[in-house]
Formats: structure tokens, C-alpha cells, sequence
């Protein structure tokens, strides 16, 4: 799959189609991946990378980088490319620009996951097919891909992308309906209140506001957040008291709700592995459940459900009136 | 530092009763910018804004805070006062200690506490006032109407009577819209033809309006008082200043078999036409898509006889650039295609007709002379079965192309057609049936009781499940009768099909251009469904007739009427002062996302493209926001729509609530 | 100071303009009682109302926040109301989610006529919070008055 990215490239690049490449390279570990600019085949060669370690969405680069001279290539896993579609929707990436080639993914190894199953000393991973070595200080470990993956892998919303590609490499998957992706939501939501209380006190407290899932997060990519605006009344840049932190991922969760395609991305980043994505989740459920299926950056004509309304939608009330625990 | 002065009213004992209006003033005085309180029996009264004129010049303040009765009720009041005494209004704030605080409390310690949160609320909100000023925009003094049926001839004819300009834009070659196709008028009976060709004649005649006829609206810029139109004139090939309507053309072109739409397709036209006699205007037009001269270059008789020299084959589509200050939209409907009810057999049968098509085979200028024949064989027919409600008042989905809605006018129209068979040939059996009879109406009632009780209709509750032509050119009308709960075979002549209206097509391009909104069933919405009816919600565009939802000729001419009142109103001012509390968007802050446009019920908000000079010193161009002040009524649906918190409202600025709501917390 | 130590909630009730807030002032019209723990904001249309701007008032120590706006097809606006409701709805069921108690938020439809329902529903939503008690789960500690 990665040669067959590479030499797709250097022949956009070389036929003048594009004049840089928007991919993947080895970060300080092998993987810890980070998405780079490539603008000769020299540099592809080199650096450029499509492994089971190719977590970070690409599609957010492209606000910026399609502005820039030319046109720029970019490869987009099913996941980007829903982010990808919800950001040309909202005119932030200028689609001239950018030439797009759709790659299939099978899930991408978490580094979290990985340590959470006990594995400490990590110094290297490579994934061979369907195994997963792990190279630690005390000796190789092995794992398989399947149990490697995040929750958001794990539970993976469709391994189709959202049509916006000019072409793919690879085959097109299929959606995933099983169900799973809501699951750890349902079980918060059957908590008592009390108890999902202290589960969220114990998860955001963990915050130390680094950012970093807002600077990932595709679809909190305003140009000046709410958060850094004086004139907003909740200009905050760290947060002191536990209501901050609350207050903080409950206006980011509620500004991306509707807009947020499910990628995943503020959880994978997030350092003190918060599991943020729940609560966008949360919205997308509820969003599902109030107002019909909605997908994020699927459909490039209809309205964001925050942004239409029909004369019989739920009231406010539906939230009592479901019942669940007090 | 503001310089805030506080009055507290009595009211009377209104106030003073439940709330230590002097307490109030005292503890007030320990607030942030406010330089003096005072507490007075009457603010209201003249001596009580004397007070408040007198203290903004001896105390130079730049806020006020009245604690009086509601802000509905005295905040222009006091805003007024303020102004002149050189206050901008807009740093006048109540607080409402009279309806929300005195009047609902006995006990006054807790009623002069909270008057004290209350005023401290308005003193905060006060801190973070601006002066505000309402734009003033001038108005172009002219209407465009869209639509020349008798909803757009009737405003046209309303406006031009109060002495401004109105342009008529009419799709079709003539005006008059489908009131030219009907026979006669319920409840009265009336030729239509009779009461409307004399007001087509009127508009013709009136100089005030002019008439774009074959024209169409091409493209909608601007705002209220200020829009900016373009008009396409559609080549008719004809110079319309020479053609004096004699037909001579019409008679002598060799294309004549082209069905004729006037008539329903019952006869054929040529292939220059002019729609029918009383055509305003009265000029021909030739079909281009039948057209041999235009379509092969070989004829041209119509050229050859015409001697007024109006015939022009090379003529163009012309585009009408035009300025106008309000902008009606009467576009009327059309039936819906009945095509696929196969069960009513219309495509299988001839003499299965829609009421349109009945009012032709009726009417004494249509293509049977008024004499009613079966479409098939020109029979007259014995038996005639109306059936109500096709296509409406469907259960979703309406998969054929039903409506949920009720298109009202049914109901009478048939009644009208019964009644019409009847009179004219009374041993004809006539059926109707029906869900429900709706005749809410002056003398409604009265005209389908006399269908039923003097002209012996059979009105028959329950639906027609099917329509089966016969070998002998009958048709079997399958039924069940609710009410006898028994099924029943009709064999009928004809069958009349009460079709659903629908919004013409082009309704929804046209709300698109005018940023109007629109109901799910493509209706023009009305600004107000109860207050505002003939206004859409985006200012300066209002509603006539079956565009904004179904209604019969009285209501329609009612409605055309008022619309027309509203856009004299409008017209006659030379500047429309706006409200001054809009949204007011940030561009730095801007994402250019289209979320606040897309909650905006006015279409109050557009994009441009911006340059902005980036931390690094390039510089970055992106689409920003940009508010209408003029058409922004200041709802605040954009600022809560706006993920970066770029759009404010100003006069209720995010810091201003979140002020009060700090002060009311404290 | 008051010997009083029943305790006392605070209600924020964000009011749109057009009837709601006429509502309110029905109410006051007709003398109707409702307990003075509640306190009004007047905004142009319940759309007007940020999150940002409930969250701000648990923030600072409230212990219930109402939205009342005019009825779904009444509003001035005409489409205002249908926006609150389905943000509302979506950010209530996120406090609920988040363990903040669900009763604590509430969004009303008051019309201009409908004093008695104004004076009622505050009735009904000041007991249901005064029953919860003070806010403890989502508020910024350093706001309260140490007793």
C-alpha cells in the first residue's frame, strides 16, 4: 500500500498536478507518527509513511495548506475524510486546491491501548499483518492488530468514505452498523447520575488544558476560539477550578456538536487519555435519537442538525421525560 | 468609567408598597459607576423625566438606570427622555421592579432585595452599553410584483392607485394567470372571464404599471428598500411595440397542431399564438420549440403577412436591470400531476379530466363552444362521478405526489361544477365523492346546500377506490359509501378529478433569489402566521395569493390587497429607520463557516471575501460574515450559531447578559 | 442577619421579549405570587440564549436556570424557538449526562397571555430545585460565600 501511495505521488508531483504531499512520517518513535509536507519525490522516498501507526487526520492541514501556491495532495483515510467533507461544507478548505486520493484503512494501533493491556518499557512497535510486536526494555511482546486498536478504532463508524475524492488506492470499504459505537455511552448513560458525576469529575480533573484537542479536533478549528476571545465573557487560558474544566469541554463538546464526523482524534491526543470522545459521542447519539441519523461531513447539502430544526421536534423535556437514573 | 444615575419609582404605593424604594436608592449608591440614585413618585411623569433630563446635564452621566415598572412599558418613555437631553436612548436601562418584583412579592424585605438584584443587573448591563444609532436607509419607490394572475393584478392595481410605479413580471405571454382558464366564480356564479378582463384591461391602461410579460426574474441583490432585480425578457419574436394583436398570423401559420395549453391540450394551436382573445397584451408570440422559420429556417408566412412589421425571428433574450424598494411574490400554483393515481385511470381514459380540464369543456370560449361533450367521443355524458381531495390531505409519505395539506378550494369549485351540469342539463345523474364538505365562506354553505337540496347532487361520504374503463366506453367507479357502509358501482361517463394545488415550480428558485423562507410544502412562510400574514419573514418581500398557501378568488384579491397596503407603507417613507440592536459580526473572529446564515430567518447575512493581515506578516484572505443592518431584526439565532463567538447582538452582547447574570448570582 | 436557614434557591429565568417577558409581566399584572428566588433576564428571543450563558449562571452559584420562549409557530422571529429547542434539549441531556441533575435545567414555552403559567411553572421549578438542594455538582467554588 505505501509504495503504491509513493509512486502515486511522485507522478502528481512530477506531472506539475500537485506541487506538495500531505502524508505521514516517523515521529521521534516509530509509533508516534506525525503528518509532514513533502514537496519532492526525494523526500517521499525518504520519509513518507502508510502503516498500521497512521493515526493523525490530515484532513484539518488543508484549511491552511490550500491556501498556500498550488495544489496540494493530500491521502485521506474513510475517517479524514468525513472531517474533510464537513470542513469543505463550511468553506474552510478551498477544494481547487487540493487533490484527493482516498486510502483504505484497517484500524490503527493505539499506543494507549497498547499500555493499557500491561505493556510498559515501550521503545519500539512494528505491526506485520495481523501481529503486533511490541519492542519494550524488557524483552519483545506480542499482541494482535485487532486488540491493538482504540475504542474509536474498535468501534469503527465505516471504512467507506465520504464521496469528496478525485481518486482511491486500495479497495472501498463497507459501514459498520454493529451497534458498538454507542456502547460506552449506554453504559454511562445507565449509571446514576452520581455515579456518571464522579466519572466525568474523575476523567476531566485528569485536564491540564494543554489544548490538544482542540488544536487536533477537525471541526474546532476556528480561527480564534471562544476561549482565547476577550469579548466572549468566558475568555479562560487554563483552567483553575473544576467548573472551568467542565465548562471548557462542555462548550467544546456543544460547538462541534453536529459538525463532529466521530474521527477520534481529541481522545488519541489527548495526554492524560480523557476519553473526550464520549461526549461528542453523546451528541451524536442524542442528535441520532432526537432528530434522525445523522452523519457529519456525509452529505454535503443537508444542514447541520443544530442549524435546521422541523415544527415536531422533541422539546427540551425528552431529557426528563426518557426516564434513566436521577 | 460609565457615570451611572439610578431612579427608582414608587409608582405610587404600586412599587413603594412591597419595595423600600429609599432603601433601594441607598444601597445602590455603593455601586460600580453610579454617581447618583435618587427614588421619585412618578418617573413617568413629566416631572419624573424632568428628573432624569436634568440630572444627565448636571451629572454628566452616560447611563441611566430607571427601576420602575416593565421595560414594555416605559422604556421608550424613558429612552425618549433621555434623548433629549443628549443621552443616546440606547444607555437607558429598566429595571422591572413593578411586574416582576412588587406586584408578585407581600413580603417586603425580600421584595426590596431583590429590587436591589434586579437594579444591579441593569446597572452591570448599563456598564457595557453603547451608544447605538439605527441606520437610516433610503427606499426606492417602486414595487416589482412576480405574478400576473389576479393576486399580482389586484396589488398592482392597489399600488398604482396610491401613486407609485409597480413592474409585473408574468412568466407567460399574457397575464391573468388561471383565472383566465376558469368558467365561472362560486359562490355567485359569476363569469370569470367578465370580472377579471376588465382589471387586465385596468393594468394595461394604468400608467403606473408596467407589465414585463414572457419574462422572468432572473437574479434578487439587495434588501429592503434597495433591491436590485434583473429581469429576463424571453425572445417572443415578435416586436411587441408593432404587433397590434389582429391574429392574422395565427390564422395563416402552416403549424397548427400544437396542443393548445389554454385550452388543456382539448384543441390545438398554431404555432404563433396568442393565448386567447382578451390577452393582455395582446400580442403574439411565437412557440420556438414549433416554430419551422426558427427551428429550420424554412417559412416564415407570419413575417410575410404581418403588415404591422412585428414579426422579428432574430430576436434576443433581453436582460431588464431594475431598482426596487419592495418586492411581492404571487406565483401562484398548479394542479398536481395526477398521472400516477393509477387507480383513478386517468391515463387510460379520455374522459377522466381534472377540474381544470372540466372548466374548459365548460366554458362557453373553450374548445366545445360551452357545451359539455366526453373528450372521447364527443357524447354528452349521463353520468358524471366528482372525486374529492386527489392528492390531498394525504398521510405522509405521498409517494404519488399527494399534499398533507387541505387545498381548500375543492370543495366549492365542485359544488360550482355540480350545480353548472345540473342547471345546464338537468337529467344528468352527478355523484361527488367526498371526505369531508368544507364550505367555510360568505353564502359557502348556502351555495353547496343548494347543490344537494335544489339540484338533487348525490354527495356521497367515501373515497373512489378505482376507475375501470369498460368496453362500451364507460367508466366503472368503484366506491365505498361511509355512511351506508356499503360498496357501490357507478358506471359513469366521466370522471372529475378535484386534483391537489401546488406552489408553481418556480416558487422555490424565486425564494432562493429573495432569501425568502419557505414552508416543507414549498408555501412561501408568512412573517407572522397570525400578525404578519402577507409579510414574508426577510423584509421588504410580501406574499399574495396561492404562494403563500392555499386560498380561493376572494381571499386571494383580500390578501392581494393588504399586501399592496403593505408595500404603500413602506414605499411612502424616504428613509426606513432601523433597529439598531443587530447582530454585529467580528471579523478577526470569523470563520466564514455559514452556520449563522443558515439560522438566520431574514437573510440578513452574507459572505465576502477579506483580506486580513496574518501574525506573520502575509497576508490571508477569508470569507467573513457581513450583516444587513437593514434587514437584521436582531433575533440573536446567529450568535449562538457561531462556534468562534464572532457574532454579537448588539444592545444584548454576550458580555452585557453575562454581566447581568454575574450581577443577579453575586 | 436572618435566622432563617431554610434554604433559599436561585433561579436565573431568561425571558424572550415577545411573550414570555410579557408573560412574566401578566403574571405581575395579576398579582400572581411566585417566590422572589427568581430573577429574570430579558432577551430578544429565547435563541438569543447562549449555553455559555447557563453555564455562566451555575457558575456563579445558581441553582436553577429556566429558558422561557414563546410557544414552537409563535415566535417573533418565526424560527428562534426552534433552534432553543433543540439546543437545549441536546445541552440539557449533555448536564444530564455529565451528572448534573437534569431537574436543575428547564426550558418553558410561556406566551404573552399566559401569566398564570408563568407564575405556576416558576412555582412548580422553584419547589422541584429547592428540593434538590444547592447546586454542589457544577459550580466555581471560589463564588460562594464561605459560611
Amino acid at each position: 500500500m505505501q509504495e503504491a501511495i509513493i509512486k502515486r505521488a511522485k507522478e502528481l508531483l512530477a506531472d506539475g498536478t500537485v506541487n506538495r504531499v500531505v502524508g505521514w512520517k516517523a515521529g521521534d518513535f516509530a509509533y508516534d507518527v506525525t503528518p509532514a509536507v513533502f514537496t519532492s519525490a526525494e523526500e517521499l522516498d525518504k520519509d513518507f509513511l502508510y502503516n498500521d501507526f497512521c493515526a493523525p487526520n490530515l484532513s484539518k492541514y488543508l484549511i491552511k495548506e490550500s491556501r498556500k501556491e498550488g495544489k496540494v495532495l493530500v491521502f485521506l483515510k474513510p475517517c479524514d475524510s468525513y472531517s474533510f467533507n464537513q470542513l469543505l461544507k463550511e468553506h474552510r478548505i478551498l477544494r481547487d486546491n487540493v487533490y484527493v486520493i482516498a486510502i483504505p484503512c484497517r484500524g490503527k494501533v493505539d499506543i494507549g491501548t497498547v499500555r493499557d493491556s500491561g505493556i510498559k518499557g515501550i521503545t519500539d512497535m512494528e505491526c506485520d499483518g495481523e501481529t503486533l510486536t511490541i519492542h519494550t526494555l524488557y524483552g519483545d511482546k506480542t499482541m494482535s492488530h485487532a486488540d491493538s486498536l482504540g475504542d474509536k478504532c474498535k468501534t469503527c463508524k465505516t471504512k467507506k468514505h465520504a464521496a469528496c475524492f478525485d481518486e482511491m488506492i486500495g479497495e472501498e470499504g463497507e459501514p459498520n452498523n454493529d451497534g458498538k459505537r454507542f456502547e460506552m455511552v449506554e453504559k454511562l448513560e445507565a449509571m446514576t447520575s452520581e455515579e456518571r458525576f464522579n466519572f466525568w469529575r474523575n476523567e476531566l480533573s485528569k485536564c491540564i488544558r494543554c489544548n490538544a484537542c482542540r488544536n487536533v479536533c477537525p471541526a474546532c478549528s476556528c480561527e480564534n476560539c471562544v476561549f482565547d476571545n476577550p469579548a466572549s465573557g468566558i475568555q479562560q487560558r487554563a483552567a483553575v477550578t473544576s467548573f472551568e474544566e467542565n465548562m471548557f469541554h462542555l462548550i467544546r463538546a456543544f460547538h462541534v456538536a453536529g459538525r463532529c464526523t466521530d474521527c477520534g482524534e481529541c481522545t488519541r491526543v489527548c495526554p492524560q487519555n480523557i476519553p473526550l470522545h464520549l461526549l461528542n459521542r453523546k451528541y451524536i447519539k442524542d442528535i441520532n435519537e432526537f432528530y434522525g441519523e445523522y452523519q457529519a461531513g456525509e452529505n454535503f447539502d443537508e444542514r447541520a442538525p443544530l442549524n435546521a430544526y422541523t415544527f415536531t421536534d422533541c422539546e427540551p423535556d425528552v431529557v426528563y421525560k426518557r426516564g434513566g437514573n436521577a | 468609567m460609565q457615570r451611572i444615575g439610578v431612579f427608582v419609582c414608587h409608582c405610587g404605593t404600586n412599587i413603594a408598597a412591597t419595595v423600600d424604594v429609599k432603601a433601594v436608592a441607598e444601597e445602590l449608591k455603593n455601586e460600580p459607576g453610579v454617581v447618583f440614585t435618587a427614588d421619585y413618585q412618578y418617573m413617568c411623569s413629566e416631572a419624573g423625566q424632568n428628573l432624569i433630563q436634568d440630572t444627565i446635564r448636571n451629572e454628566r452621566l452616560t447611563g441611566v438606570v430607571v427601576c420602575s415598572c416593565s421595560p414594555r412599558m416605559h422604556e421608550a418613555t424613558f429612552r425618549k427622555a433621555a434623548a433629549k437631553a443628549g443621552l443616546n436612548s440606547y444607555m437607558v436601562e429598566v429595571a422591572n421592579i413593578r411586574e416582576q418584583c412588587s406586584w408578585i412579592h407581600k413580603d417586603k424585605v425580600s421584595g426590596t432585595e431583590k429590587a436591589i438584584i434586579l437594579a444591579r443587573a441593569a446597572i452591570a448591563k448599563v456598564q457595557l452599553n453603547a451608544p447605538l444609532t439605527p441606520g437610516q436607509t433610503p427606499v426606492t419607490k417602486r414595487a416589482l410584483v412576480i405574478g400576473g394572475g389576479i393576486a399580482g393584478i389586484q396589488c398592482a392595481l392597489d399600488i398604482a392607485d396610491a401613486g407609485y410605479e409597480v413592474d409585473i413580471v408574468e412568466k407567460k405571454s399574457t397575464i391573468g394567470g388561471k383565472m383566465t382558464q376558469i368558467d365561472k366564480t362560486f359562490p355567485t356564479l359569476d363569469c370569470a372571464s367578465c370580472i377579471l378582463t376588465p382589471k387586465m384591461v385596468e393594468v394595461a391602461q394604468n400608467e403606473k404599471i408596467h407589465i414585463y410579460s414572457y419574462s422572468e426574474v432572473e437574479a434578487v441583490t439587495g434588501f429592503v428598500g434597495n433591491f436590485d432585480v434583473k429581469i429576463r425578457k424571453k425572445a417572443r419574436y415578435v416586436d411587441e411595440t408593432k404587433c397590434t394583436g389582429c391574429g392574422e398570423c395565427t390564422t395563416k401559420c402552416p403549424m397548427k397542431k400544437i396542443p393548445n395549453e389554454f385550452n388543456m391540450g382539448f384543441d390545438n394551436r398554431s404555432a404563433i399564438y396568442i393565448p386567447f382573445a382578451q390577452a393582455v397584451p395582446k400580442v403574439a408570440t411565437i412557440d420556438p420549440d414549433h416554430c419551422n422559420m426558427l427551428k429550420n429556417g424554412k417559412c416564415g408566412v407570419c413575417a410575410k403577412i404581418c403588415t404591422a412589421n412585428a414579426i422579428d425571428y432574430k430576436q434576443q433574450d433581453q436582460i431588464i436591470e431594475e431598482k426596487y424598494g419592495a418586492i411581492v411574490a404571487a406565483t401562484g400554483y398548479n394542479h398536481i400531476d395526477v398521472s400516477k393515481y393509477d387507480e383513478f385511470a386517468y391515463n387510460q381514459s379520455k374522459d377522466v379530466v381534472t377540474s381544470l380540464e372540466f372548466e374548459r369543456l365548460m366554458n362557453a370560449a373553450g374548445p366545445t363552444g360551452g357545451h359539455l361533450k366526453r373528450p372521447s367521443d364527443g357524447r354528452d355524458p349521463k353520468t358524471i362521478v366528482f372525486v374529492q381531495c386527489v392528492g390531498s390531505r394525504e398521510a405522509p409519505p405521498c409517494a404519488k405526489g399527494g399534499k398533507e395539506y387541505c387545498s381548500k378550494i375543492c370543495c366549492m369549485y365542485t359544488a360550482k361544477h355540480a350545480i353548472l351540469v345540473k342547471d345546464h342539463y338537468p337529467d344528468t345523474n352527478v355523484y361527488v365523492f367526498y371526505i369531508d364538505v368544507r364550505t367555510p365562506g360568505k353564502l359557502f354553505d348556502e351555495f353547496y346546500r343548494r347543490a344537494v337540496e335544489q339540484y338533487g347532487v348525490h354527495y356521497i361520504k367515501g373515497m373512489v377506490g378505482k376507475v375501470a374503463p369498460q368496453g362500451d366506453g364507460t367508466l366503472m367507479v368503484q366506491a365505498s359509501d361511509l355512511i351506508a357502509n356499503d360498496q357501490l358501482h357507478i358506471k359513469a361517463d366521466m370522471v372529475v378529478l378535484a386534483a391537489a394545488i401546488e406552489p408553481d415550480k418556480s416558487a422555490r428558485h424565486l425564494a432562493t433569489m429573495l432569501t425568502a423562507s419557505m414552508d416543507t410544502n414549498d408555501f412561501f412562510t408568512e412573517a407572522h402566521a397570525k400578525l404578519r400574514p402577507v409579510e414574508s419573514p426577510t423584509a421588504g418581500v410580501f406574499l399574495a395569493g396561492v404562494a403563500q398557501g392555499p386560498k380561493d378568488i376572494p381571499e386571494t384579491v383580500v390578501q392581494a390587497g393588504a399586501a399592496a397596503s403593505k408595500v404603500i407603507g413602506l414605499l411612502s417613507k424616504d428613509q426606513l429607520t432601523g433597529n439598531p440592536c443587530v447582530a454585529n459580526p467580528d471579523e478577526l473572529m470569523c470563520n466564514g463557516c455559514s452556520s449563522c446564515e443558515k439560522v438566520c430567518p431574514y437573510g440578513a447575512i452574507t459572505y465576502a471575501d477579506k483580506e486580513f493581515r496574518q501574525p506573520d506578516r502575509t497576508v490571508a484572505i477569508r470569507r467573513v460574515a457581513q450583516v444587513n443592518p437593514a434587514v437584521c431584526q436582531g433575533c440573536g439565532a446567529c450568535t449562538v450559531a457561531c462556534p468562534s463567538g464572532a457574532m454579537d447582538l448588539k444592545g444584548f452582547t454576550n458580555k452585557q447578559i453575562m454581566a447581568e447574570v454575574d450581577a443577579i448570582c453575586r | 442577619m436572618s435566622v432563617n436557614t431554610e434554604f433559599k434557591p436561585l433561579i436565573v429565568a431568561f425571558c424572550c421579549n415577545w411573550c414570555s417577558y410579557a408573560g412574566a409581566d401578566l403574571a405581575g399584572t395579576n398579582r400572581l405570587q411566585y417566590p422572589a428566588d427568581v430573577k429574570i433576564i430579558r432577551v430578544p428571543c429565547s435563541c438569543r440564549v447562549n449555553p455559555m450563558f447557563v453555564l455562566r449562571a451555575f457558575q456563579r452559584g445558581a441553582d436553577g436556570v429556566i429558558l422561557c420562549g414563546c410557544h414552537p409557530g409563535d415566535c417573533h422571529y418565526t424560527s428562534g424557538n426552534y433552534f432553543t429547542r433543540r439546543r437545549m434539549a441536546l445541552l440539557f441531556s449533555m448536564l444530564d449526562y455529565m451528572g448534573i441533575e437534569k431537574e436543575r435545567t428547564r426550558v418553558e414555552w410561556v406566551s404573552a397571555a399566559e401569566g398564570a403559567k408563568f407564575a405556576k411553572t416558576m412555582n412548580e421549578f422553584v419547589e422541584t430545585v429547592t428540593k434538590l438542594g444547592e447546586n454542589r455538582r457544577l459550580e466555581d467554588l471560589r463564588c460562594k460565600k464561605q459560611s
